[in-house]
Protein backbone atom coordinates (compact mmCIF):
# COMPACT_ATOMS: atom_id res chain seq x y z
CA UNK A 1 0.00 0.00 0.00
CA UNK A 2 1.32 3.08 -1.18
CA UNK A 3 1.04 6.36 -0.41
CA UNK A 4 -2.35 8.48 -0.44
CA UNK A 5 -2.68 12.38 0.06
CA UNK A 6 -5.51 14.21 2.16
CA UNK A 7 -7.02 15.56 -1.08
CA UNK A 8 -6.62 12.24 -3.07
CA UNK A 9 -8.70 10.87 -0.39
CA UNK A 10 -10.88 13.38 0.11
CA UNK A 11 -11.80 14.09 -3.99
CA UNK A 12 -12.06 10.11 -4.33
CA UNK A 13 -14.79 9.40 -1.82
CA UNK A 14 -16.78 12.40 -3.41
CA UNK A 15 -16.29 10.94 -6.39
CA UNK A 16 -17.74 7.48 -4.49
CA UNK A 17 -20.01 9.32 -3.86
CA UNK A 18 -21.85 10.67 -6.93
CA UNK A 19 -21.19 8.02 -8.94
CA UNK A 20 -22.69 5.46 -6.66
CA UNK A 21 -26.41 5.34 -8.00
CA UNK A 22 -28.01 2.26 -6.20
CA UNK A 23 -25.30 2.47 -3.64
CA UNK A 24 -21.68 2.82 -3.71
CA UNK A 25 -20.35 -0.75 -4.14
CA UNK A 26 -19.82 -0.26 -8.08
CA UNK A 27 -17.90 3.12 -7.35
CA UNK A 28 -16.18 2.63 -3.91
CA UNK A 29 -15.07 -0.41 -6.45
CA UNK A 30 -14.32 1.75 -9.58
CA UNK A 31 -12.44 4.79 -7.45
CA UNK A 32 -10.33 3.11 -4.79
CA UNK A 33 -9.09 0.30 -7.32
CA UNK A 34 -9.82 0.90 -11.09
CA UNK A 35 -8.97 4.31 -11.39
CA UNK A 36 -6.91 5.65 -7.96
CA UNK A 37 -5.17 2.74 -7.49
CA UNK A 38 -5.27 3.18 -3.99
CA UNK A 39 -5.50 -0.56 -2.73
CA UNK A 40 -5.47 -3.83 -4.85
CA UNK A 41 -8.46 -6.35 -5.60
CA UNK A 42 -7.11 -8.47 -2.85
CA UNK A 43 -7.26 -5.82 -0.37
CA UNK A 44 -10.62 -4.23 -1.70
CA UNK A 45 -11.86 -7.64 -1.10
CA UNK A 46 -10.46 -8.12 2.44
CA UNK A 47 -11.68 -4.76 3.59
CA UNK A 48 -15.23 -5.54 1.76
CA UNK A 49 -15.62 -8.68 3.77
CA UNK A 50 -14.36 -7.06 7.23
CA UNK A 51 -17.69 -3.79 6.45
CA UNK A 52 -20.46 -6.23 5.88
CA UNK A 53 -19.49 -8.68 8.99
CA UNK A 54 -19.74 -5.53 10.89
CA UNK A 55 -23.14 -4.37 11.74
CA UNK A 56 -24.78 -0.54 10.00
CA UNK A 57 -24.07 0.15 6.24
CA UNK A 58 -21.47 -2.37 4.97
CA UNK A 59 -20.15 -0.43 2.10
CA UNK A 60 -20.05 2.59 4.44
CA UNK A 61 -18.10 0.64 6.95
CA UNK A 62 -15.50 -0.61 3.87
CA UNK A 63 -14.57 3.06 3.28
CA UNK A 64 -13.91 3.60 6.82
CA UNK A 65 -11.92 0.89 6.95
CA UNK A 66 -10.07 1.74 3.55
CA UNK A 67 -9.66 5.77 4.78
CA UNK A 68 -8.56 4.76 8.65
CA UNK A 69 -5.58 2.44 6.96
CA UNK A 70 -4.12 5.77 4.95
CA UNK A 71 -5.41 8.72 7.27
CA UNK A 72 -6.56 7.43 10.53
CA UNK A 73 -9.20 9.06 11.97
CA UNK A 74 -8.57 12.12 10.09
CA UNK A 75 -8.77 10.08 6.99
CA UNK A 76 -12.18 8.78 8.12
CA UNK A 77 -13.90 12.02 9.09
CA UNK A 78 -13.34 13.01 5.13
CA UNK A 79 -14.36 9.75 3.76
CA UNK A 80 -17.61 10.60 5.61
CA UNK A 81 -18.19 13.59 4.40
CA UNK A 82 -16.84 13.24 1.16
CA UNK A 83 -19.51 10.46 0.25
CA UNK A 84 -22.32 12.11 2.22
CA UNK A 85 -22.11 15.54 1.70
CA UNK A 86 -22.87 16.10 -2.06
CA UNK A 87 -25.50 13.38 -1.89
CA UNK A 88 -27.46 15.30 1.01
CA UNK A 89 -27.31 18.21 -0.96
CA UNK A 90 -28.70 16.63 -4.01
CA UNK A 91 -31.41 14.68 -2.26
CA UNK A 92 -32.34 17.52 -0.42
CA UNK A 93 -32.68 19.71 -4.18
CA UNK A 94 -34.28 16.69 -5.46
CA UNK A 95 -37.21 16.46 -2.46
CA UNK A 96 -37.91 20.27 -2.50
CA UNK A 97 -38.72 19.75 -6.21
CA UNK A 98 -40.57 16.53 -5.24
CA UNK A 99 -42.42 18.00 -2.84
CA UNK A 100 -43.75 21.12 -5.16
CA UNK A 101 -44.58 18.89 -8.07
CA UNK A 102 -45.95 15.90 -5.69
CA UNK A 103 -49.71 16.36 -7.02
CA UNK A 104 -48.83 15.98 -10.80
CA UNK A 105 -49.95 12.82 -11.97
CA UNK A 106 -46.75 12.28 -13.84
CA UNK A 107 -45.15 12.41 -10.73
CA UNK A 108 -47.11 10.34 -8.48
CA UNK A 109 -46.59 7.94 -11.36
CA UNK A 110 -42.64 8.11 -11.54
CA UNK A 111 -42.29 8.02 -7.89
CA UNK A 112 -44.57 4.72 -7.38
CA UNK A 113 -42.89 3.24 -10.55
CA UNK A 114 -39.40 3.89 -9.12
CA UNK A 115 -40.31 2.53 -5.98
CA UNK A 116 -41.57 -0.58 -7.26
CA UNK A 117 -38.32 -1.08 -9.39
CA UNK A 118 -36.63 -0.59 -6.34
CA UNK A 119 -38.62 -3.34 -4.29
CA UNK A 120 -38.10 -5.63 -7.34
CA UNK A 121 -33.84 -5.00 -6.94
CA UNK A 122 -33.92 -5.75 -3.22
CA UNK A 123 -35.56 -9.23 -4.24
CA UNK A 124 -33.39 -9.61 -7.43
CA UNK A 125 -30.62 -8.87 -4.34
CA UNK A 126 -32.10 -11.29 -1.75
CA UNK A 127 -32.55 -14.25 -4.62
CA UNK A 128 -28.60 -13.76 -5.81
CA UNK A 129 -27.87 -14.04 -2.19
CA UNK A 130 -30.10 -16.94 -1.34
CA UNK A 131 -28.44 -18.21 -4.45
CA UNK A 132 -24.73 -18.58 -3.50
CA UNK A 133 -25.50 -18.85 0.00
CA UNK A 134 -28.42 -21.17 0.98
CA UNK A 135 -27.34 -24.16 0.85
CA UNK A 136 -28.30 -26.33 3.21
CA UNK A 137 -30.90 -26.97 5.68
CA UNK A 138 -29.94 -24.84 8.56
CA UNK A 139 -28.99 -21.93 6.08
CA UNK A 140 -33.01 -22.45 5.12
CA UNK A 141 -33.91 -22.50 8.47
CA UNK A 142 -32.22 -19.08 10.07
CA UNK A 143 -33.48 -17.63 6.30
CA UNK A 144 -36.65 -18.10 6.52
CA UNK A 145 -37.19 -17.38 10.71
CA UNK A 146 -35.50 -14.16 9.91
CA UNK A 147 -38.11 -13.34 7.14
CA UNK A 148 -41.06 -14.23 8.88
CA UNK A 149 -40.02 -12.98 12.22
CA UNK A 150 -39.52 -9.51 10.51
CA UNK A 151 -41.57 -9.47 7.44
CA UNK A 152 -44.28 -11.32 8.46
CA UNK A 153 -44.66 -10.58 12.29
CA UNK A 154 -43.23 -7.55 12.34
CA UNK A 155 -41.59 -7.98 15.77
CA UNK A 156 -38.36 -5.35 17.00
CA UNK A 157 -35.57 -5.99 15.09
CA UNK A 158 -33.37 -5.54 18.10
CA UNK A 159 -34.01 -8.74 20.29
CA UNK A 160 -35.01 -10.84 17.58
CA UNK A 161 -32.17 -10.70 15.77
CA UNK A 162 -29.74 -10.76 18.70
CA UNK A 163 -31.67 -14.00 19.67
CA UNK A 164 -31.38 -15.48 16.13
CA UNK A 165 -27.75 -14.71 15.54
CA UNK A 166 -26.97 -16.37 18.91
CA UNK A 167 -28.55 -19.41 18.08
CA UNK A 168 -27.11 -19.36 14.20
CA UNK A 169 -23.58 -19.13 16.06
CA UNK A 170 -24.54 -21.63 18.16
CA UNK A 171 -25.23 -24.09 15.42
CA UNK A 172 -22.48 -22.80 13.40
CA UNK A 173 -20.10 -24.52 16.37
CA UNK A 174 -21.75 -27.65 17.20
CA UNK A 175 -21.70 -28.21 13.15
CA UNK A 176 -17.91 -27.89 13.69
CA UNK A 177 -17.22 -29.99 16.52
CA UNK B 1 -39.37 23.21 15.25
CA UNK B 2 -37.01 21.68 18.03
CA UNK B 3 -37.98 18.85 19.76
CA UNK B 4 -35.21 17.66 22.28
CA UNK B 5 -37.54 14.47 23.24
CA UNK B 6 -38.12 13.75 19.68
CA UNK B 7 -34.64 14.12 18.62
CA UNK B 8 -33.16 12.17 21.42
CA UNK B 9 -35.72 9.12 20.52
CA UNK B 10 -34.77 9.22 16.64
CA UNK B 11 -31.25 9.09 17.60
CA UNK B 12 -31.21 5.89 20.13
CA UNK B 13 -33.77 4.19 17.79
CA UNK B 14 -31.76 4.21 14.71
CA UNK B 15 -28.34 3.94 16.35
CA UNK B 16 -30.05 0.41 17.85
CA UNK B 17 -31.36 -0.25 14.94
CA UNK B 18 -27.79 0.08 12.89
CA UNK B 19 -26.16 -1.79 15.41
CA UNK B 20 -27.33 -4.82 14.74
CA UNK B 21 -28.16 -4.96 11.03
CA UNK B 22 -25.65 -6.67 9.84
CA UNK B 23 -26.07 -6.60 5.85
CA UNK B 24 -26.46 -2.75 5.59
CA UNK B 25 -29.76 -0.18 4.71
CA UNK B 26 -31.81 -2.55 3.16
CA UNK B 27 -31.95 -4.92 5.90
CA UNK B 28 -32.76 -1.87 8.21
CA UNK B 29 -36.15 -1.02 6.68
CA UNK B 30 -38.60 -2.94 7.98
CA UNK B 31 -37.73 -1.85 11.84
CA UNK B 32 -37.20 1.61 10.49
CA UNK B 33 -40.94 1.27 9.12
CA UNK B 34 -42.15 -0.34 12.03
CA UNK B 35 -40.69 2.67 14.26
CA UNK B 36 -41.44 5.81 12.49
CA UNK B 37 -44.59 4.77 10.62
CA UNK B 38 -46.15 2.26 12.47
CA UNK B 39 -45.43 2.73 16.52
CA UNK B 40 -44.65 6.90 16.28
CA UNK B 41 -46.90 7.98 13.81
CA UNK B 42 -43.71 10.45 12.86
CA UNK B 43 -44.25 10.15 9.32
CA UNK B 44 -46.96 8.66 6.87
CA UNK B 45 -46.89 5.81 4.82
CA UNK B 46 -47.07 7.84 1.79
CA UNK B 47 -43.47 9.65 2.96
CA UNK B 48 -42.20 6.53 3.83
CA UNK B 49 -42.65 4.95 0.50
CA UNK B 50 -41.58 8.50 -1.51
CA UNK B 51 -38.74 8.82 0.90
CA UNK B 52 -37.82 4.94 -0.39
CA UNK B 53 -37.99 5.81 -3.98
CA UNK B 54 -36.55 9.31 -3.82
CA UNK B 55 -33.21 7.70 -1.90
CA UNK B 56 -32.56 4.86 -4.49
CA UNK B 57 -32.78 8.04 -7.42
CA UNK B 58 -30.72 10.15 -5.68
CA UNK B 59 -26.76 9.15 -5.62
CA UNK B 60 -24.79 8.25 -2.82
CA UNK B 61 -25.06 5.71 0.01
CA UNK B 62 -27.88 3.39 1.01
CA UNK B 63 -27.93 5.25 4.12
CA UNK B 64 -29.44 8.17 2.76
CA UNK B 65 -32.76 7.09 3.46
CA UNK B 66 -32.13 7.09 6.85
CA UNK B 67 -31.04 10.89 5.86
CA UNK B 68 -34.11 11.39 4.32
CA UNK B 69 -36.28 10.12 6.93
CA UNK B 70 -34.72 12.03 9.50
CA UNK B 71 -35.31 15.28 7.41
CA UNK B 72 -39.57 14.12 7.31
CA UNK B 73 -39.33 13.61 11.06
CA UNK B 74 -37.86 17.00 12.25
CA UNK B 75 -35.53 18.69 9.54
CA UNK B 76 -32.37 19.84 9.32
CA UNK B 77 -31.45 18.79 13.46
CA UNK B 78 -33.64 15.23 12.23
CA UNK B 79 -31.35 14.95 9.59
CA UNK B 80 -28.09 15.34 11.24
CA UNK B 81 -29.32 13.14 14.35
CA UNK B 82 -30.71 10.35 12.05
CA UNK B 83 -27.66 10.36 9.83
CA UNK B 84 -25.14 10.25 12.99
CA UNK B 85 -26.71 7.50 15.20
CA UNK B 86 -26.45 5.30 11.75
CA UNK B 87 -23.21 6.32 11.10
CA UNK B 88 -21.33 7.04 14.30
CA UNK B 89 -21.60 3.93 16.08
CA UNK B 90 -20.80 1.64 12.96
CA UNK B 91 -17.65 3.95 12.31
CA UNK B 92 -16.47 3.54 15.66
CA UNK B 93 -16.26 -0.77 15.11
CA UNK B 94 -15.08 -0.33 11.89
CA UNK B 95 -11.89 1.56 12.37
CA UNK B 96 -11.55 -0.68 15.95
CA UNK B 97 -11.68 -3.98 13.39
CA UNK B 98 -9.71 -2.63 11.07
CA UNK B 99 -7.09 -1.68 13.97
CA UNK B 100 -7.85 -5.35 15.55
CA UNK B 101 -8.05 -7.47 12.44
CA UNK B 102 -4.75 -9.07 12.34
CA UNK B 103 -6.18 -10.48 15.62
CA UNK B 104 -9.56 -11.18 14.15
CA UNK B 105 -8.80 -13.48 11.62
CA UNK B 106 -7.06 -15.54 13.76
CA UNK B 107 -10.31 -15.91 16.29
CA UNK B 108 -12.69 -18.80 16.13
CA UNK B 109 -15.71 -17.49 16.98
CA UNK B 110 -14.81 -14.54 13.93
CA UNK B 111 -14.86 -17.18 11.37
CA UNK B 112 -17.83 -18.87 13.10
CA UNK B 113 -20.15 -15.56 13.28
CA UNK B 114 -18.78 -14.77 9.26
CA UNK B 115 -20.55 -18.27 8.68
CA UNK B 116 -23.34 -18.14 10.37
CA UNK B 117 -24.90 -15.04 9.80
CA UNK B 118 -25.53 -14.50 6.03
CA UNK B 119 -28.62 -16.26 5.77
CA UNK B 120 -30.37 -14.29 8.50
CA UNK B 121 -29.07 -11.25 6.46
CA UNK B 122 -31.10 -12.76 3.26
CA UNK B 123 -33.94 -13.55 5.19
CA UNK B 124 -34.20 -10.14 6.33
CA UNK B 125 -33.17 -8.83 2.85
CA UNK B 126 -36.74 -10.71 1.78
CA UNK B 127 -38.38 -8.79 4.55
CA UNK B 128 -37.43 -5.36 3.11
CA UNK B 129 -38.92 -6.44 0.31
CA UNK B 130 -42.34 -7.24 1.48
CA UNK B 131 -41.96 -4.30 4.02
CA UNK B 132 -41.29 -1.71 1.09
CA UNK B 133 -43.94 -3.40 -1.33
CA UNK B 134 -46.42 -2.71 1.42
CA UNK B 135 -45.52 0.65 1.86
CA UNK B 136 -45.83 1.38 -1.90
CA UNK B 137 -49.15 -0.03 -2.10
CA UNK B 138 -48.87 -2.04 -5.34
CA UNK B 139 -51.06 -2.83 -6.99
CA UNK B 140 -50.77 -5.19 -10.11
CA UNK B 141 -48.66 -3.36 -12.86
CA UNK B 142 -46.66 -2.48 -9.67
CA UNK B 143 -46.17 -5.68 -8.74
CA UNK B 144 -45.17 -6.98 -12.92
CA UNK B 145 -42.85 -3.82 -12.18
CA UNK B 146 -41.01 -5.19 -8.99
CA UNK B 147 -41.26 -9.21 -11.15
CA UNK B 148 -39.17 -8.15 -14.22
CA UNK B 149 -36.61 -5.60 -12.18
CA UNK B 150 -36.44 -8.55 -9.56
CA UNK B 151 -35.87 -11.47 -12.54
CA UNK B 152 -33.65 -8.91 -14.21
CA UNK B 153 -31.27 -8.38 -11.71
CA UNK B 154 -31.26 -12.03 -10.32
CA UNK B 155 -30.05 -13.12 -14.22
CA UNK B 156 -27.99 -10.41 -15.61
CA UNK B 157 -25.04 -8.09 -14.16
CA UNK B 158 -26.26 -4.60 -14.87
CA UNK B 159 -26.56 -1.05 -13.62
CA UNK B 160 -29.69 -0.91 -10.69
CA UNK B 161 -30.48 2.60 -11.75
CA UNK B 162 -31.03 1.67 -15.53
CA UNK B 163 -33.90 -0.56 -14.10
CA UNK B 164 -35.42 2.36 -12.33
CA UNK B 165 -35.18 4.84 -14.90
CA UNK B 166 -36.88 2.42 -17.28
CA UNK B 167 -39.03 1.82 -14.68
CA UNK B 168 -39.64 5.00 -14.50
CA UNK B 169 -40.27 5.94 -18.32
CA UNK B 170 -42.97 2.94 -18.38
CA UNK B 171 -44.78 4.29 -14.82
CA UNK B 172 -45.57 7.77 -16.36
CA UNK B 173 -46.38 6.09 -19.71
CA UNK B 174 -48.20 3.55 -17.89
CA UNK B 175 -50.06 6.44 -16.07
CA UNK B 176 -50.70 8.80 -19.37
CA UNK B 177 -52.65 5.68 -20.99
CA UNK B 178 -54.32 5.28 -17.71
CA UNK B 179 -53.74 2.52 -16.30
CA UNK B 180 -52.65 3.70 -12.57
Amino acid sequence: MGEVSLWNLFSGYILVGLFGFGGISASMYYIAVDKRAWITPEEYTAALSLGQVLPGPGLMNTCIIVADKFHGLKGVFLALMGLLLCPILILLALVTVYDHYSQLPEVQHATYAAAAASVGLIFGMGLKLARAIIKSKTAFFFMASAFIAIGIFKWPLFETILALAALSIAVGYLERE
Amino acid sequence: MMDLDLLLSLAHNFAKVSLVSVGGISVMIPEVHRQVVEMNNWISNDQFASAFALSQVAPGPNILLMTLVGWRVAGWAGMLVATAATILPTTVLSVMANRLESQLIHARWYWVTRKSLPPLIVGLIFSSGIVTAKATGLDALGLLIVACVAAHFYLYKSNPLISIMVSIVVGVIAGWLGFL
